[in-house]
């Protein structure tokens, strides 16, 4: 076994494990702070996968704004911070089975990619992988198009977030 | 003569030396050779950082007009052991109805965000531990760590004073990473990297802190509200809730805190220096003059930015010493009203300047973009003036004073 495959299976086991105690534990606070161990265990994923520029931006996006507000959310709601009812529905088995055999079904799918089980070739020296992206990003035959129609979007969002905030609703 | 010019690999390479002729793998060697550079590491930060409470103790007395440790060793200087002791053998209490794991676990937290960060530091051209391609992100992200740590610490002490200092971090930081972020893009912008290797070669002609000295002080600002100290210590103001998020632990668990509020200062001093005084280079082309090339020895680089960090920690201190806190709802308007669309002018100002001046000799581009920012600092504080002005003018018409001294004067 290689040094990337044991960073891969600790990685993987942080991430399951974190995301079942996401949805067993009883403690609201606690769930959400599992849920940023999940998304960490994510952004090593990506670094060990050489993807740099994603890890950093999965802690700065997921960890540092969107868990952050969970659980500020979570904080607000003092009172109903320990679920006392029942964890399960009766029929829980169906959608045990149907994630079952999606997860057959993918795993099967993966295993006749051509691709699997090679190791992955070295990154080649020199190459600036965050340029190649922002050139991506930007460049007219590349996603411009999808970059820019995504940044109205959020410019909306933006706008709609102001109007509803502010308070002169007549 | 090899030890001098390249400290860190010559040690490297003799230790694996060492260890593979005592017959192990050579993965094996590569993972205790980096696990014994990481703790060397965390255990020059830690020493440092018990330096650090010395000279913050030492400078908060010289602006309080005091002498400050002066009875334990020369100058005081064995004060900080004795804070230690003193720490360890206090109680360690938690209190009745504290969430137990998470309360152990913010102040680790709060000290591993700030830790986090050196591996990023460059001490010299040869000293660093990785040269990330996207080093000035990964300096955002740990600072979401830095809030998770204090998130945590508030919410499990179970103490109202706990959570509502918690609370106002949570509001300072998500507002203050915002100008924070569009200012590192500056030196990216001008270094043309990511890199913090890269951005400190790009200096070596000229500091960025002359390039955007706008930028210098909105990245100093903005990094003092990330820190939490004065005039932004909103999270633990004495005055109203007592100490705030860290006011239920006691011993080591506060000197946790504490020793990763110190080091964090000094580090972002470090990373001052690194973007905008040319970090452990920056002589202005001194260091290429045969007379000057033992400036481009690794140990005179490290001393020369650990010196450049002290002084941007100096900085820091005489802020936070001669500063009143600032109310919360005016720390929120001065972030979104003023800093932010400040920090995206001087951002499109510096993307749009470093295209047109490419083309003119150095000396050229360097008065451009020095006088593109006065010129941005002189409109933005006549903008201040005019709107405090007016605000006073309105004040004036609704005073009763006012309307008295008017009746007279008819």
């Amino acid at each position: 076994m290689t040094a990337d495959q044991i960073i891969f299976l600790l990685c993987a086991a942080l991430i399951l494990g974190s995301a079942l105690m996401v949805v067993t534990t009883r403690k609201l606070i606690h769930a959400a702070l599992w849920l940023v161990a999940a998304l960490f265990g994510v952004a090593i994923l990506y670094a060990v996968l050489q993807a740099g520029f994603l890890a950093v931006v999965q802690v700065v996006v997921y960890i540092g704004a969107i868990a952050i507000l969970f659980i500020f959310a979570v904080m607000l709601t003092r009172r109903e911070m320990l679920d006392k009812g029942a964890q399960t529905r009766s029929n829980w088995w169906l959608p045990a089975l149907l994630g079952l055999l999606i997860l057959t079904g993918l795993v099967f799918l993966i295993i006749g990619q051509p691709a699997f089980g090679r190791t992955a070739a070295e990154m080649p020296a020199g190459v600036d992988t965050l340029r190649n992206l922002g050139t991506a990003l930007v460049s007219p035959d590349a996603f411009v198009l999808p970059f820019e129609v995504a940044s109205v979007l959020l410019l909306a969002a933006l706008v709609g977030a102001v109007y509803v905030a502010s308070g002169n609703k007549e | 003569m090899i030890f001098l010019n390249d400290p860190i690999n010559f040690i490297a390479g003799w230790m694996r030396g060492l260890l593979t002729g005592w017959g192990l793998s050579d993965a094996m060697t590569t993972v205790i050779i980096y696990f014994i550079g990481i703790t060397v590491l965390i255990v020059f930060a830690m020493v440092l950082d018990i330096l650090l409470v010395w000279v913050e103790r030492k400078v908060v007395a010289r602006f309080q007009d005091r002498i400050g440790p002066n009875r334990i060793g020369p100058f005081g200087l064995i004060q900080p052991f004795a804070d230690i002791i003193k720490l360890i053998i206090k109680e360690d209490i938690t209190p009745a109805g504290a969430d137990k794991l998470l309360y152990n676990l913010g102040p680790v937290l709060a000290i591993a965000s700030v830790i986090i960060l050196w591996a990023i530091l460059p001490l010299s051209e040869k000293i660093f531990d990785v040269d990330l391609n996207v080093a000035v992100l990964y300096l955002v992200a740990a600072g979401a760590l830095g809030t998770l740590s204090i998130i945590v610490g508030g919410w499990a002490s179970n103490n109202k004073y706990a959570l509502l200092g918690a609370f106002r971090m949570v509001a300072n930081m998500i507002s203050y990473e915002i100008p924070m972020v569009v200012v590192l893009l500056i030196p990216t912008i001008l270094a043309d990297s990511m890199s913090v290797q890269k951005i400190t070669q790009a200096q070596s002609g000229m500091w960025f802190a002359i390039l955007s000295p706008l930028a210098l002080i909105i990245f100093l600002i903005s990094a003092i509200a990330e820190l939490g100290r004065s005039p932004f210590d909103l999270n633990e103001a004495e005055s109203e809730i007592v100490a705030g998020f860290h006011i239920e632990y006691s011993g080591m668990k506060f000197g946790l805190f504490y020793a990763g509020e110190l080091l964090h200062a000094f580090t972002f001093g470090g990373f001052m220096a690194v973007l905008f005084f040319g970090g452990y280079g920056g002589f202005f082309g001194l260091e290429k003059i045969g007379f000057f090339s033992w400036l481009n020895n690794p140990f005179v680089q490290a001393v020369v930015f650990l010196a450049k960090a002290m002084f941007g920690y100096w900085v820091i201190m005489w802020i936070k010493y001669s500063m009143p806190r600032i109310r919360i709802d005016h720390m929120l308007a001065f972030n979104w009203k003023f800093l932010t669309p400040l920090a995206l002018v001087v951002l499109v100002n510096t993307a749009v300047l470093s295209k047109v001046l490419a083309g003119l000799p150095n000396w050229g581009y360097v008065l451009g973009m020095f006088f593109s920012n006065i010129v941005i600092g002189f409109i933005t504080v006549e903008i201040l003036r005019a709107y405090g002005r007016n605000q006073r003018k309105a004040e004036a018409k609704l005073s009763p004073q006012s309307a008295q001294n008017q009746e007279q004067a008819v």
